[in-house]
């Protein structure tokens, strides 16, 4: 269950009075059961990527409360907030792959975090790749692939740990239709299997394609929930 | 965590930390010798000068209120006293050569009255005080000194120049930690992007702090342990110059370093690299702060 209530974000800079910043969002409310899914939508600037790193604990609101996975958020010390993070999976519209690393062991992160056995790793990260279609360039580093390339390593090192939850933002941006389709067939068949997803997106054509309840939110408000 | 996830072996260069924590490495070992030269050195002059008993006589040939000279008078007290020892008065060869550097090759021809002068080995608990009144009883203006004055003298040197030492090895360390903390922390900013992937992945924070950790002690260990191997050739020079003072026998033609100091060589890096492992943790924890 992932469960906001009332809650309100702004972004602080250090030296900063609290009154200094404007709010990023506003009067949140809202809940997702165990295994629901729901588009994130909304303009530009809406506040969407924010509400994610809410969701991933990258940023504590200022007010209201936060239930992920139906554990309080404000309530976690730093080493239980690391291990509930263990069962988020994060795809980032960024990317944010670690540009040393290969491909390879960008995707077997989570599970080295998470101290997996190593054979267990090379088998999982292994079949992931090959699912995205990168199995031939596993030695590679980020900058040695395209947009779309990293971007689908990203999302196999966010869903590689078989997470719990399962956020995504903007996740078929720099994807063709056919990646976008494999990715969605992807993130449906983990939602099936009781990932809970939130997937934000500004690509009306994919929410119509892939019916299911809506959070749309304008100007740090939440507009429309269902 | 897996090692260098984090990229640290480039974030972290491994030239300019070894080499300042090897040149702390190195002045803690001259330090250390120091400390351990000035203990052996006070060992060796407290025995010699505490135990010296000198005795001058004036006018020697002249009666003794008791009857004989007073050289025989001052001789038979302190052949009879228990806390005096290796009695030898000096010949006139000897009283010669004591002046010799003072009036010249002819002071044994200008007939000065010269005092007799008796060296004795001296038993630190006996009462100084007490012969020298009882030699003055028997021959008027005798002087009987110990070397226990000096020998305080050089203990409280000796307690100086160790007292120095460890204030210079304190600064190294505390040097030493700086380094690293400022190494650390440019590791730190220079990776902040990949720590926060990292962290968002959901390592903790001992999986960051022991990745800089491993590191820092690695480097700090390896510029210590080159630091202390560079030193080795000048300490055994210092010994060398040291050895007539310190009755440090050269064994075949190389002078030997003291025990403690071949135990001390090999805790430097083993210190170092605890100084690294220690600063790392601290600073990464405290820097992690930041983080949600």
């Amino acid at each position: 269950m992932i469960r906001f209530v009332d809650v309100w974000l702004k972004y602080r800079h250090k030296g900063e009075t609290s009154g200094a910043s404007a709010d990023v969002l506003r009067a949140m409310s809202f809940d997702i059961p165990d295994g629901g899914f729901r588009w994130l939508t909304g303009p530009s600037g809406a506040g969407k990527t924010s509400l994610l790193k809410l969701m991933y604990l990258a940023e504590h609101p200022y007010r209201g409360r936060i239930d992920i996975l139906g554990v309080p958020a404000a309530r976690l010390s730093r080493r239980e907030a690391a291990m509930l993070r263990r069962r988020i999976g994060v795809v980032y519209q960024d990317f944010r792959l670690l540009p040393h690393l290969s491909a390879y062991d960008n995707v077997a992160l989570p599970m080295r975090l998470a101290r997996r056995p190593e054979a267990q790793i090379r088998a999982d990260v292994s079949e992931l790749l090959h699912w995205v279609g990168l199995s031939d360039k596993l030695d590679r580093r980020p900058y040695e692939l395209s947009g779309g390339e990293q971007q689908r390593i990203a999302i196999a090192r966010a869903v590689v740990g078989q997470p719990h939850l399962l956020l995504a933002d903007e996740p078929t941006g720099n994807l063709d239709d056919e990646q976008a389709d494999r990715l969605m067939l992807l993130i449906t068949s983990l939602n099936r299997l009781g990932t809970t997803v939130v997937v934000a997106t500004h690509n009306l054509a994919l929410v119509r394609n892939y019916p299911a309840p809506c959070l749309e939110i304008a100007h740090g408000r939440l507009l429309h929930a269902g | 965590m897996r090692a260098d996830q984090l990229g640290l072996r480039t974030a972290m260069a491994d030239r300019l930390l070894p080499t300042l924590v090897g040149a702390m490495s190195f002045l803690a070992a001259l330090a250390i010798a120091g400390a351990l030269a000035a203990a052996t050195l006070a060992s060796h002059w407290q025995g010699d000068t505490g135990s010296a008993l000198t005795v001058q006589v004036t006018d020697p040939a002249d009666p003794a209120a008791g009857g004989g000279t007073r050289l025989q008078a001052v001789l038979s007290i302190l052949k009879a006293s228990p806390n005096v020892s290796d009695l030898h008065q000096l010949s006139d060869a000897e009283m010669n050569s004591l002046l010799e550097p003072w009036l010249g090759a002819t002071a044994s021809q200008l007939n000065l009255p010269v005092p007799a002068v008796i060296a004795a080995s001296w038993n630190q608990r006996g009462d100084a005080d007490a012969l020298a009144a009882e030699l003055a009883a028997v021959a008027p203006g005798t002087q009987a000194e110990t070397g226990a004055a000096w020998a305080s003298r050089v203990a409280a040197l000796t307690s100086s120049i160790q007292a120095s030492a460890v204030s210079v090895l304190l600064i190294v360390a505390a040097v030493a930690a700086a380094v690293i903390s400022v190494a650390t922390r440019a590791g730190l900013a220079q990776r902040r992007e990949a720590i926060e992937i990292i962290h968002g992945l959901g390592a903790l924070d001992s999986d960051i702090a022991g990745s800089f950790a491993l590191r820092a002690t690695r480097l700090a260990g390896t510029g210590a342990a080159i630091g202390a191997l560079i030193a080795l050739p000048v300490l055994f020079w210092l010994a060398r110059l040291a050895a007539p003072f310190a009755s440090i026998l050269p064994q075949a033609g190389v002078p030997a370093l003291p025990a403690p100091l071949w135990a001390a060589l090999p805790a430097l890096p083993a210190a170092a690299a605890l100084i690294g492992w220690g600063t790392a943790q601290i600073t990464v924890r405290g820097w992690l702060r930041q983080l949600a």
